[in-house]
């Protein structure tokens, strides 16, 4: 049975809400075009999940732009660059190239997420001989003197190739503006994250996934404003309790979830209590040091503190674990797991997270979906059947 | 790599090789018989040399999984592990490996696998080996000694790529490897297996580079996988693989100078009217059949990427004993699948350039997005670059579901024909 969303009339927040829903459909990147219509002269870099170090890209003066493939759009080019067996996101994201709506970008970063993003750098040197591509090499070895020294050296050429582009020098007072900006704002993202945690009523996941995902086409200090209007909303017309099962969602951290997947979960009686989407927005869990070197601190930040994700070896615990603690943290009651077809370093990673969440006595399910699923019947049907399980057991 | 194929004919290498190999896993059964473990590592990026240092000889879960494959057993093992919930959609060596594991260890041959004892995690060119060993690792409860290979995104190897590698090698892998063998790191050691390695290299580029004659005398795909299975496996760095590469070369020599063609499965090829240059790994469950779809043609590999993922040795690189720890970083970082899209076009429009080719072929296989994401432009840029067409086919290495030999024989034939319809009207294709 469907449960209806813990609904509240607030006019400040529908709007708020339009404008993030809005934002993310827009795969023509019109908010991009302004910031730059608005600063003549200046540069937007886009990137691919699941992380790049945004600070140094507002550090350079540019804009960050977060690229997550092209949600529902029609793929007619794309898919002549990509046998069936691939997974969308690369698809969408030639598409968007080939048909110009990502001119309004100055060049691309597609950090080591997996070999089809890796590639897709590769097709993006081809193809766009001209603009600036860079792929993003992070470390998979987590000893500062090792892995540290090498990921230093990246970001350090990374930077001064982004300052020749953007014709800044960047100083170490620029980074640690950029990096208490993003401190900010990451800061209140995971404030919505607890509060969701907390009284998932409050904020439902439809609405944090859009106002997060929205933070990927703003400048860093609107996207705070943003949540911030969005949490005093929450102050000034609270909602209702509702009781539904908790629910922690894996696999989306890279071609994302329809938002109309995130609503279908909702509405058939899940509370999504954790999540592992748009990972660039809370990559680094709490502050980054700003006095000494800024950079390094990005490096040590990223050794010590990054988001677990299955492309990054993990070296401290056993695959899955980070999950079971996710779920321990977040009291979800149930994990759903949400691959996207073809995706490797999810579904090869689904295994390990089963079997830990089975050895812990935690509910799981799984099905696929792709950035363009357009039919929800089955998985309402599936996530309304297990949360009904959750709530009896 | 080492296909082991028992009714089928073989030249004097093939039979040296089918012997090495069978000596291999005899080797590693008598190890697992005595209860020891090994260390298990992956084909890319391999440090066998410095494994050797401490004697043991490693399980390579891909050559297992291919070799299983060849003896059509590999269906089974995937199957086992898509019952315990891996993904249909993912690398089947992996699953076959999983599949494998959990059917008791036993490698291709009949003979017990020895356990691992260590995980080296050689990340280079496919970020699946991660995924790999995370679940070996959980499956086995081996430790695991990650070894990371940046990748040439930009077309070359830079101090600091080659630096972080060393280190990690020095400060990381050796004492993992002094940790498990309970040996000292002997670096004069080290260095008496990679003089050898590059004495074998050097005859190995010689038999790979013979593609280059008319006819060839050696097939540089189907064939070359008989020759690169040695210095694929636990061989690179020993006298054995010095005597092997040194002797098939000596055949080559002779096959020259008589004007041969390779030895097929079914015999001695005869006319040769194609030649061409395959990127990507062969499909292994229905390699024999696969190989007669073009040989029955007269088509004829010159070349191929699929015999550098050990090792990039065409192109110059040998290991250095003067050079020890960089010149094994350099070769993880030079392997094929550690290179950007643009290099992988060169080096293939190079071939066909090269070894004089008529065309090429693209076999993208299913499993593999490391090699398959990007083909499609690859075999646009190859054709754009060198004038001659390509063919584009689709299957999967060790999955025999996903060989459809009709359909795949369709595709030879009918590129094949426009190939001879070219050589008609023009001369050459
Ligand atoms: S969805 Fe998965 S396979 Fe596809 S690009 Fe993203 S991480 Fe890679
Ligand atoms: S994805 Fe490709 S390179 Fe990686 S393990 Fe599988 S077959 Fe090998």
């Amino acid at each position: 049975m469907d449960a209806p969303l813990t609904q509240a009339i607030c006019p400040e927040r529908d709007a708020l809400i339009e404008r993030a829903e809005g934002l993310v459909r827009d795969t023509t990147l019109a908010s991009v075009a302004r910031w730059k219509q608005d600063r003549p002269g200046s540069k937007a870099i886009g990137f691919l999940p699941p992380y790049v170090p945004r600070e140094l890209i507002h550090a350079a003066g540019a804009l960050p732009v977060g690229i997550l493939g092209g949600g529902d759009m029609e793929v007619v080019r794309g898919d002549a660059y990509f046998q069936s067996y691939i997974c969308r996101l690369p698809r969408s994201t030639i598409e968007l190239g080939l048909s110009g709506a990502l001119d309004v970008v100055d060049g691309m970063l597609f950090p080591s997420i997996c070999d089809v993003v890796r590639n897709l750098s590769g097709m993006w040197q081809i193809l766009f001989p001209k603009s600036f591509v860079r792929y993003f090499d992070m470390p998979q070895n987590f000893e500062p003197e090792i892995g540290g020294r090498f990921f230093e050296h990246e970001m350090r050429s990374l930077l001064s190739d982004l300052g020749a582009l953007t014709g800044r020098c960047v100083t170490d007072d620029d980074l640690r503006d950029s990096i208490a900006k993003f401190n900010v704002n990451r800061r209140e993202v995971r404030a919505l994250y607890r509060l969701r945690a907390e009284q998932p009523w409050q904020v439902p996941s439809s609405e944090l996934y859009a106002l997060v995902r929205a933070g990927n086409v703003l400048d860093v200090d609107d996207h705070t404003a943003m949540l911030r209007a969005y949490r005093a909303t929450l102050d000034a017309s609270p909602r209702r309790p509702k009781d539904m099962a908790r629910v922690a969602l894996r696999g989306c951290f890279c071609e994302q979830p329809p938002l109309e997947l995130i609503k279908t979960l909702e509405r058939s009686g899940c509370f999504i209590v954790d999540d592992d989407w748009v990972l660039s927005a809370r990559w680094i869990d709490g502050d980054i040091a700003t006095d000494g070197d800024p950079l390094w601190n990005l490096v040590l930040a990223f050794l010590e503190r990054a988001m677990p994700c299955p492309s990054l070896y993990e070296l401290r615990k056993e695959r899955g674990e980070e999950l079971v603690d996710g779920v321990r943290e977040s009291k979800a009651e149930g994990v759903i797991f949400a691959a996207p077809s073809f995706c490797d370093p999810a579904l090869l990673d689904q295994p390990m997270a089963m079997a830990c969440a089975k050895a812990a006595s935690i509910p799981a399910t799984s099905f696929l979906y792709s950035e363009n699923t357009g039919q929800f019947q089955v998985i309402r049907e599936q996530a309304g059947t297990f949360a009904d399980s959750i709530r009896l057991s | 790599m080492s296909p082991i194929a028992t009714s089928v004919r073989k030249d004097r290498s093939q039979e040296q090789q089918k012997a090495l190999i069978a000596d291999y896993y005899g080797r590693l059964g008598a190890l697992a018989a005595a209860g020891q473990g090994a260390p298990w590592t992956f084909v890319p990026g391999n440090l066998t040399e410095l494994l050797l240092t401490f004697d043991p000889l490693p399980v390579l879960p891909e050559i297992n999984a291919l070799q299983s494959g060849m003896r059509k057993t590999s269906g089974e093992q995937v199957l086992h592990a898509e019952k315990l919930g891996h993904s249909e959609d993912v690398c089947a060596y992996v699953k076959a490996s999983i599949g494998a594991w959990h059917q008791g260890n036993v490698g291709p041959t009949g003979d017990p696998l020895p356990k691992p004892n260590l995980l080296l995690l050689s990340y280079t060119g496919c970020f699946t080996f991660l995924k790999w060993f995370e679940l070996l690792r959980g499956e086995t409860k081996a430790p695991t000694v990650m070894l990371h290979v940046p990748y040439q995104a930009q077309g070359g190897i830079t101090n600091e790529m080659r630096a972080y590698v060393v280190k990690q090698l020095r400060e990381t892998v050796v004492p993992a490897l002094e940790k498990v063998s309970g040996k000292k790191f002997d670096i004069d050691k080290l260095r008496e297996h990679l003089r050898l390695s590059a004495l074998a290299e050097d005859d190995l580029v010689r038999v790979l580079e013979a593609g280059k004659h008319r006819p060839s005398p050696i097939d540089g795909y189907f064939g070359a996988v008989y020759y690169v299975g040695p210095i694929f496996t636990a061989y690179r760095g020993t006298q054995a693989a010095v005597d092997y590469y040194r002797d098939s070369w000596a055949e080559i020599e002779e096959r020259i100078a008589r004007g041969e063609g390779p030895i097929t499965p079914d015999g001695p090829m005869g006319e040769q009217r194609f030649r061409l240059v395959v990127e990507g790994p062969p499909n292994w469950t229905h390699f024999r059949e696969f190989w007669h779809m073009f040989h029955s043609e007269g088509a004829v590999a010159v070349a191929s990427t699929y015999t550098k993922v050990g090792g990039l040795y065409d192109r110059g690189f040998r290991h250095d004993p003067d050079r020890p720890l960089e010149s094994l970083a350099e070769y993880c970082l030079n392997c094929y699948t550690n290179l950007n899209l643009s290099s992988r076009v060169d080096l293939i429009a190079d071939y066909v350039r090269d070894y004089d080719a008529d065309g090429f072929v693209v076999h993208s296989i299913k499993s593999c997005d490391s090699f398959s994401a990007g083909q499609l432009l690859i075999l646009r840029e190859v054709e754009k670059r060198t004038g001659k067409p390509g063919a584009f086919i689709e299957s999967d290495l060790v999955d025999p579901r996903y060989f459809s030999a009709a359909n795949i024989k369709n595709r030879v034939e009918s590129y094949l024909q426009m190939l001879g319809q070219k050589q008609a009207v023009g001369g050459h294709a």
